[in-house]
């Protein structure tokens, strides 16, 4: 009796790190395959072309506002902090530094995880719980490298595009908050701006974003094709799909700012 | 030569602890129609997606042609075609984008072209072609099987496998796809392997009939062999009585 109620004790205490071990061990599984069939033909141009679309044009308008509010928030918020020091010199280049190597990357990541990495989960989800999935093997189409690849793909590519866009949005923000609030010159802000850019900050924020591009690809699309049992596992997908690529973003962010800046 | 296209012996698998194939050996003769039937649970799904390739077994041997397909790098598809339960017709894709996936995808035709053929195919299943430009979801279930079926033998495959192809359906609908099934496989001179519950179906499609019963083939026959049976089992699955040796887990 005794024996029996440590072996439930025993059990229980283990089956969380194993089932988390077992997950990894998919995970990777899922991602070495991803990443392989990234490589092998048959391309599916015209997929990728829809993802691109999708991802990048669809993204546009919430990528834009986020990173124009952040860009004005940014100026306010430096101003108020560092004024008695002569703040006005400061606002341009802190919000160039603070948009273009973080803001713009994390916060369009964060944006696009929720917009793509959700409706990615949701519709590979739905086709793996209507055995569409299933189908295409049967009609000897390779699901990882017809519903995979061009996904990571489109992603990879797209991101850093988007991300350069937020960054021109974002100081921008800084700019309208900079000259038609604060009064500060245009022709000064500026020059500022123009004086304080670096390649390094630009080159990190796109090689960000096109990590951050992989993260949401990829877990959207694991998510989804590990989803089962109807309707509640697609919703489940869908959740687990943005609360881990959210996640991951934030890790790799730190990760790669200190690649790029650790001394 | 062998004159069975299947051959599947002592075939394993479970899913976790539930022991869901526990041995079974099927032999499909080639050009014949197989079904197997069975209740809710049995395993029918997973024999076929084992025979597929989409499931690998843990045990067990599955041979097509004499040639062992369990885990074999081998495309083994292109001989087969498969009507899924729910049709499975891919949503983002039209009708006959659906019925011409593999010409599209696999051979040199031009799209106009593989329209065409489509649209040959859809008639074949009872289809007009104004049906070809629609988007699957605005079909019936009745419509969505006769898509699925012409997007299965569209490749006039040797093997074609159909899963519950009546469930769903109202009868009338049900013995519609039945005399479809029989007539395109005869059509293509093609060996079928179907899973049913419908007993209906069953006896009108098949040649020869296997009952699953926990992971096992319990019982093979004719379908006058089956009437006479007085295998326990089978008499209660086919008279559809809750009395007997089977005693379902509610």
């Amino acid at each position: 009796m005794l024996k029996k109620t440590f072996e439930t004790f025993l059990q229980t205490l283990g089956r969380a790190p194993v089932g988390f071990i077992v997950s990894l061990g998919y995970f990777s599984q899922f991602v070495a395959k991803s990443v392989y069939n990234c490589f092998m033909p048959p391309f599916y141009f015209k997929l990728f072309g829809k993802q691109f679309l999708n991802i990048g044009f669809y993204s546009l308008p919430v990528v834009g506002l986020t990173t124009l509010f952040a860009g004005m928030v940014i100026a306010i918020q430096t101003y108020s902090g560092i004024s008695e020091y002569g703040a006005e010199s400061v606002v341009a280049s802190v919000v160039l530094i603070s948009v273009t190597r973080e803001l713009a990357p994390v916060l369009s990541a964060l944006m696009v995880a929720g917009r793509i990495g959700a409706a990615m989960a949701a519709e590979i989800g739905t086709m793996r719980v209507t055995e569409q999935i299933d189908a295409l093997v049967t009609l000897s189409a390779n699901p990882f490298r017809y519903l995979i690849a061009p996904r990571i793909w489109a992603a990879i590519i797209v991101m850093p595009l988007l991300v350069l866009f937020g960054d021109i949005i974002g100081i921008f923000g800084g700019y309208l908050v900079g000259v038609y609030k604060l009064d500060f010159n245009p022709a000064n802000y500026i020059n500022n701006t123009m004086n304080n850019m670096e390649a390094v900050g630009i080159i990190m924020g796109v090689v960000k974003a096109a990590v951050f591009g992989f993260i949401i690809a990829v877990m959207g699309c694991y998510h989804g094709y590990r989803s089962k049992g109807g309707a509640q596992g697609v919703g489940e997908a869908t959740t687990n799909a943005v609360v881990t690529s959210s996640i991951l973003i934030l890790v790799f962010n730190y990760l790669i700012t200190e690649l790029f800046f650790a001394r | 030569m062998s004159e069975n296209k299947i051959e599947i012996r002592n075939l394993y698998k479970a899913f976790g602890r539930k022991q869901v194939l526990n041995g079974v050996d099927l032999d499909v003769k080639k050009g014949e129609s197989l079904v197997v039937i069975g209740g809710s649970g049995t395993g029918k799904s997973v024999l076929i997606k084992c025979i597929q390739g989409l499931l690998v077994p843990d045990k067990g041997s599955i041979k097509i042609d004499g040639e062992e397909t369990v885990e074999t790098s081998k495309n083994i598809h292109q001989k087969m075609g498969m009507l899924f339960q729910g049709a499975a017709l891919f949503d983002s894709l039209s009708v006959w984008e659906n019925v011409a996936f593999v010409p599209l995808q696999h051979s040199k035709i031009s799209r106009k072209e593989a329209k065409n053929e489509a649209i040959k195919v859809l008639k074949q299943v009872g289809l007009a072609a104004d049906v070809a430009d629609l988007s699957p979801a605005e079909l019936s279930g009745g419509m969505q099987k006769r898509v699925g079926l012409a997007r299965a033998i569209i490749t006039r495959p040797e093997i074609i496998f159909f899963d519950e192809p009546t469930t769903g359906l109202d009868p009338i609908m049900a013995d519609v796809i039945n005399d479809l099934i029989i007539e395109s496989a005869k059509g293509l001179g093609a060996t079928t392997l179907t899973i049913t519950h419908d007993m209906a179906s069953a006896r009108k499609i098949a040649d020869r009939i296997a009952m699953l019963y926990q992971g096992r083939i319990i019982w093979i026959g004719t379908v006058a062999e089956m009437e006479e049976s007085d295998n326990p089992y089978l008499r209660q699955f086919i008279t559809g009585s809750s009395q007997g040796p089977i005693k379902m887990e509610v």
